[in-house]
């Protein structure tokens, strides 16, 4: 069998090489490959329609009222229940999305390149906060949005981009905004002021309406989450190339639907390896609490997997209260992540750690050997549909897939 | 008991505690200088992935 450690750094390497780039704005279903008009993505690993969680339900009923295929929620649940519509994880498309993670055909996307690897991967783009489709609300607003969205926001992102050459590198961004506080999954203050400082003058050079750009301008600035989507996206086309080293038992998505926590393994294939996804601890917003939490959701953890968000924890001092913790848990949980990570970020460093890189590349088997569960930073979703996030916090994801995952590893590698 | 474990309790005690941390906390409570090592055997003393865990090592 060939060496696990050679493959390990055979796929770190990539990673480290990767260089993800927006270079454009693409409709779902022109630029993924296999999306079909019926085809309905989500976050996480495979789940149906019978047993989607509240937010990821509403989110479809919103997204098939808003490629018209329904008119009301009542025939939209008709028809997700009917075996018309093809449900699929974001992942198996080379997307990924934030909390329900629902995209449909119409829905504009980020197209990611990784120009070191020639991979491409996508994400829709961040709604903003409140009453949100990636939360499951699909009141008329919502859709409002999303048109608007795709008929103003997206063709003028695209024109500006088509201005941008060689496209906007986020990988340097995202290290950017490490350095301002963000650790770019609980906080993207700074990757959000970057993007913004960055395409802004381009809307403008491309001729776009200044209504439309003064608009656009507010919708960014509004949301101090809308770089996720596009770092997201940037995560997804580092660890899809890093995926298929035969050998490899580096972790390369992790990703969570409400019901069940997945995590694919590089030397694996397409397996997913589940266990239930958990409740948050977290701080939470005034008037809620962990009774109205859904369990664990969303594709936002590729952030984790690929060497950021709670494996950059120490370097947002500023949210450390918001996922109820101090500067030192902080850098506790930061330093813990050497322990399951076979090397250290080249590019992506934390300034209160002498720039030390975050760790990178997580071994499954280290994980199993100490007990050291991958920090997770993320969003607390309400386990209504469409009431949004009420809070944030840490997630332990569950141990059983991480075990699951070494099984099968030895019975594929050693019989 | 023999000589030199004779001599070890004369001299001052330096102790690395590795694992369980009681052991070093009672040491300390005695004001005696410990470092704690974190360990716990792999995979949290499961056998069947431990054994795993061997035939995946290189």
């Amino acid at each position: 069998m060939v060496s696990i450690k050679e493959a390990n750094q055979e796929a770190v390497a990539i990673m480290q090489k990767s260089e993800p780039v927006l270079v454009d704005m693409g409709i779902a279903g022109e630029v993924l490959p296999g999306m079909t008009e019926k085809t309905i993505l989500h976050a996480g690993p495979p789940v149906e329609w019978e047993d989607m969680c509240g937010p990821m339900r509403g989110a479809v009923i919103g997204a098939l009222i808003y490629e018209g295929l329904a008119d009301n929620e009542e025939e939209a649940v008709e028809l997700a229940g009917s075996g018309e519509i093809d449900f699929a994880p974001c992942h198996h498309y080379q997307a990924v999305g934030p909390m329900a993670g629902v995209t449909s055909a119409s829905m504009p996307v980020y197209v990611v390149e990784n120009k070191e690897h020639g991979n491409q991967a996508f994400c829709t783009v961040n709604e903003g906060l409140g009453k949100v489709l990636r939360y499951g609300a699909y009141a008329e607003e919502v859709i409002e949005k999303l048109k608007w969205i795709e008929k103003t926001l997206a063709p003028a992102f695209k024109k500006a981009l088509d201005l941008i050459e060689s496209g906007i590198n986020i990988k340097n961004m995202t290290s950017q905004a490490l350095h301002m506080g963000d650790e770019c999954h609980n906080r993207n203050k700074a990757g959000t002021a970057l993007f913004i400082r960055e395409i802004t003058p381009y809307l403008l050079k491309a001729g776009v309406e200044p209504q439309v750009v003064s608009e656009i301008v507010e919708f960014m600035g509004e949301n101090e989450h809308f770089y996720l989507n596009i770092s997201m996206a940037a995560c997804k086309a580092t660890m899809d190339a890093a995926h298929g080293i035969e050998g490899s038992t580096i972790i390369t998505a992790m990703a969570r639907n409400g019901v069940e926590f997945g995590i694919r393994i590089s030397g694996l294939g397409d397996q997913w390896f589940t266990g239930p996804a958990q409740v948050i601890d977290g701080l939470f917003f005034p008037g809620y609490s962990t009774e109205d939490a859904n369990p664990d959701i969303g594709d936002s953890t590729i952030s984790e997997t690929a060497a950021i968000g709670g494996f950059a924890m120490a370097a947002a001092p500023a949210i450390v209260g918001f996922v109820g913790g101090t500067p030192e848990d902080a850098v506790k949980f930061t330093k813990s992540m050497y322990e399951i990570s076979v090397a250290e970020n080249e590019t992506f460093t934390i300034p209160s750690m002498n720039f030390r890189g975050t760790a990178t590349g997580i071994d499954v088997r280290k994980v199993v050997e100490t007990g050291i569960l991958p920090a997770i930073n993320t969003g607390i979703a309400h386990k209504d549909p469409g009431v949004g996030q009420v809070g944030a916090g840490l997630v332990d994801p569950p141990k059983e897939c991480f075990e699951d995952a070494i099984r099968a590893f030895a019975k594929e590698y050693k019989g | 008991m023999s000589k030199k474990v004779l001599e070890l309790f004369q001299k001052e005690l330096q102790v690395v505690n590795i694992g369980l941390e009681s052991f070093a906390e009672n040491l300390q409570e005695e004001e005696v200088e410990v470092i704690q090592l974190d360990w716990e055997p792999p995979a949290g003393g499961d056998e069947e992935l431990a054994s795993i865990l061997d035939s995946l090592m290189d």
